[in-house]
């Protein structure tokens, strides 16, 4: 590697693009070789660097000064003054900075330290280099795994951490994994769900964007500790970058050795496919992302027989979602009380948010399992966009549960929202100001549901139906009396009967909203 | 005689389309677990799966064509209809329909002429809905073919859509 005085960090995601990343990159390529500074100055595509909406961002090392909005007319400046001069550009330097990027100087020791284990190199590695994830340690668990550890110790390892599937369900990943190691037969496979459709769940996109690797490594891991040798990314074919990326990352760990057979040479063989889902909300759910697989219909299946013993061909299958994988191989490294350290603790470790809506810096961020929601909007998220009032979020995706301003100091993890009637969820937070209409958010949940339902089973397919129905006429300030009392009655029929989580999930909404917003809803309704 | 040349080349990328689609479908040959990736690969061809490619695919992986059809009608990403050159998808996720993409779709469809669902007659269009690309951040947001657009305005919209030939 080369020395270089300064390294620009440009971050290249499906948001930057949008905005012009590629040009911009361009620009800066051609005039850094005009000055004739290609020797001193790198330039490095890097994933998201967590703030969305602030155009093309780039970050300029050692100095660590973040530059948003920029554009090809800017760069001769910005080489001239920063490159060459060495004066930042004033003018471009981004005001808001995403929170938990100025971590990065924890190295240092300037600031207090942040959790950052999922997106550890997000945003700082060039996600197309395996070499740059190898600098950071990538493939050292895996290689500590197979050279230190039996299957069942990793398994071990895992149960101790207390870490649970970061997909929405929660469910202990340890003991996922031991229920597929001990089930019968000699082949398993490893599936990483990574058909994020939750509305408003961008996290594995930009996981799977900023370190494929690391999602590489935490399925080798889990294929390991199980005895699978076959592993599948289950992926949205919308995420076309992702894809492009993961199956780079996935040639260059073949060209290595790090997947294929006998990786680094011991008994252990591995490889993955990636497959493209073909747009299907209910295929989220396992057992439907299961049959999606086996090129059917994405319905859902019985359970019992769990994947873990009767899953993908009716193999014993172990179905983990992109985060909870990329959480494995910093477990392994640095050992389940290290892990424990973060978080609270019935639910250690961190959590990575999407945070959108009127927020003043919508984007991903990364925090410790018990962070209030008032700390993750206002000292985040910078608060409320253009000062107003918090009036409510929906937290964990359409399927999750609307929150008002008395939960705002309620602690965000898996065990403790659950004891409020809310989930977590996927993790997305969608936080509304004073202006939103309540009525309206619901109908968009409900409309979202009647179009997902995938018609396998009668109390879904109808009863979203129904649903929709009646919230049209709600807002079309045609409601009738009765019209809330029926809404709650289908929801709770649905969540009795209906036949997987998607139908059984609307109740949350309906209900949480009602709860906190049922005064307004039932005016909007009357008028 | 234009149009008769015009005939004949269109016969010719018709057969060279056909050509493709047997490599693809020898690619996965029995494996009726590769439907989808088949699928994928067949409208990526032809812009759309009509019943002749259905037929096909079906017979090389060794499934039944209702099983075929059955797939292709469940998953959003297919379609049975032809596809416009163009193709325009408004975002109506949570976070966007909060946002007003709903009166992007409106807009749309007013000034193309068609709903959610249809191609204009000239092909040049087709418009849907898309939910959640995961570009919550800058809502509401439409995509085109594999462009994302992001803070669209009413006002704007028909001028990115006519930058698409």
């Amino acid at each position: 590697m080369n020395l270089v005085r300064n390294h620009v960090l440009i971050s290249i995601d499906a948001g930057t693009i949008m905005a012009g990343a590629r040009a911009v990159e361009k620009t800066l390529v051609d005039e850094i070789a005009s000055q004739g500074l290609t020797d001193e100055i790198s330039v490095l595509e890097t994933g998201s660097i967590g703030a969305t909406g602030q155009g093309v961002v780039l970050v300029v090392y050692p100095e660590g000064i973040y530059y948003g909005n920029v554009t090809p007319q800017d760069i001769p400046e910005l080489v001239e003054e920063h490159l060459l001069k060495g004066r930042p550009l004033k003018r471009l330097i981004l005001s808001e900075i995403p929170k938990q990027h100025v971590i990065k100087k924890e190295k240092t020791g300037l600031l207090k330290e942040q959790p950052r284990i999922v997106l550890k190199n997000s945003g700082i590695i060039n996600p197309e280099n395996i070499d740059e994830y190898i600098a950071e340690n990538g493939y050292e668990a895996i290689a500590k795994a197979l050279t230190t550890m039996t299957p069942e110790e990793a398994i071990e390892e895992a149960k101790k951490s207390g870490l649970v599937g970061r997909g929405g369900a929660a469910f202990t990943t340890g003991m996922k994994w031991d229920f597929a190691r001990q089930a019968a037969g000699d082949i398993k496979y490893i599936v990483c769900n990574a058909d994020e459709g939750e509305p408003g769940t961008f996290k594995d996109r930009l996981i799977l964007e900023g370190d494929p690797h690391k999602l590489i490594e935490g399925m080798l891991i889990a294929g390991y500790a199980v005895g699978a040798s076959k592993g599948f990314v289950y992926i949205r074919g919308e995420y076309a970058l992702s894809i492009e990326r993961l199956e780079k990352a996935i040639g260059q760990a073949r060209q290595y050795g790090l997947l294929g057979d006998n990786i680094l040479e011991s008994k252990f063989s591995f490889d993955i496919t990636v497959m493209k889902g073909a747009g299907a909300y209910v295929c989220g759910e396992e057992t439907a992302l299961i049959e999606s697989l086996e090129g059917k219909r994405g319905h859902p299946r019985n359970k019992p027989p769990y994947p873990v013993t009767e899953g993908l061909w009716a193999k014993p299958t172990v179905v983990n979602n992109v985060e909870t994988l990329a959480n494995v191989p910093e477990i392994i490294l640095h050992g389940a009380s290290w892990f424990r350290g973060y978080g609270t603790e019935k639910c250690p470790g961190t959590k990575v948010f999407t945070i959108i809506g009127n927020v003043t810096t919508p984007g991903l961020i990364e925090v410790e399992m018990g962070t209030t929601l008032r700390d993750i909007i206002y000292e985040y998220a910078g608060g409320i966009k253009n000062g107003k009032q918090f009036k409510g979020a929906l937290v964990g995706g359409a399927a999750g549960a609307f929150l008002g301003p008395d939960m705002l100091d309620v602690k965000m993890d898996f065990v403790n929202l659950k004891e409020y009637s809310a989930v977590l969820g996927s993790g997305a937070i969608l936080v509304m100001d004073e202006d939103v209409d309540m009525l309206d958010m619901l109908k968009s949940v409900l409309h979202f549901f009647r179009h997902e339902s995938c018609g396998h089973c009668v109390p879904c397919r109808l009863g979203t139906a129904q649903l929709v129905k009646i919230i049209d006429r709600m807002s079309s300030s045609k409601g009738r009396k009765d019209d809330i009392d029926k809404l709650m009655n289908i929801a709770r029929v649905m969540q009795a009967t209906s036949f997987c989580p998607l139908g059984q999930s609307l109740y949350l909404p309906i209900s949480s909203s009602l709860k906190y917003f049922g005064d307004e809803i039932r005016s909007r309704a009357r008028q | 005689m234009v149009t008769e040349n015009q005939c004949h080349c269109e016969q010719a990328q018709e057969e060279e389309l056909y050509g493709k689609l047997k490599e693809v479908i020898e690619g996965h040959k029995g494996k009726p677990k590769e439907l989808i990736m088949a699928l994928h690969k067949a409208q990526n061809l032809f812009g759309y799966l009509p019943r002749k490619v259905q037929e096909m695919v079906a017979e090389g992986l060794n499934v039944s064509l209702s099983e075929v059809y059955g797939v292709i009608t469940f998953y959003n990403f297919f379609s049975t209809v032809p596809q416009g050159r163009n193709d325009v998808k408004v975002c109506l996720g949570t976070a966007c329909y909060v946002r007003g993409g709903q009166a992007l779709l409106k807009k749309a469809e007013k000034e193309l002429g068609i709903k959610a669902g249809e191609t204009t007659e000239d092909r040049r269009y087709s418009l849907g809905i898309v939910r959640c690309i995961g570009a919550c951040g800058l809502a509401p947001a439409m995509l085109i073919n594999n462009d994302v657009y992001g803070r669209v305005k009413t006002t704007k919209m028909m001028e990115i859509i006519k930058k698409y030939e």
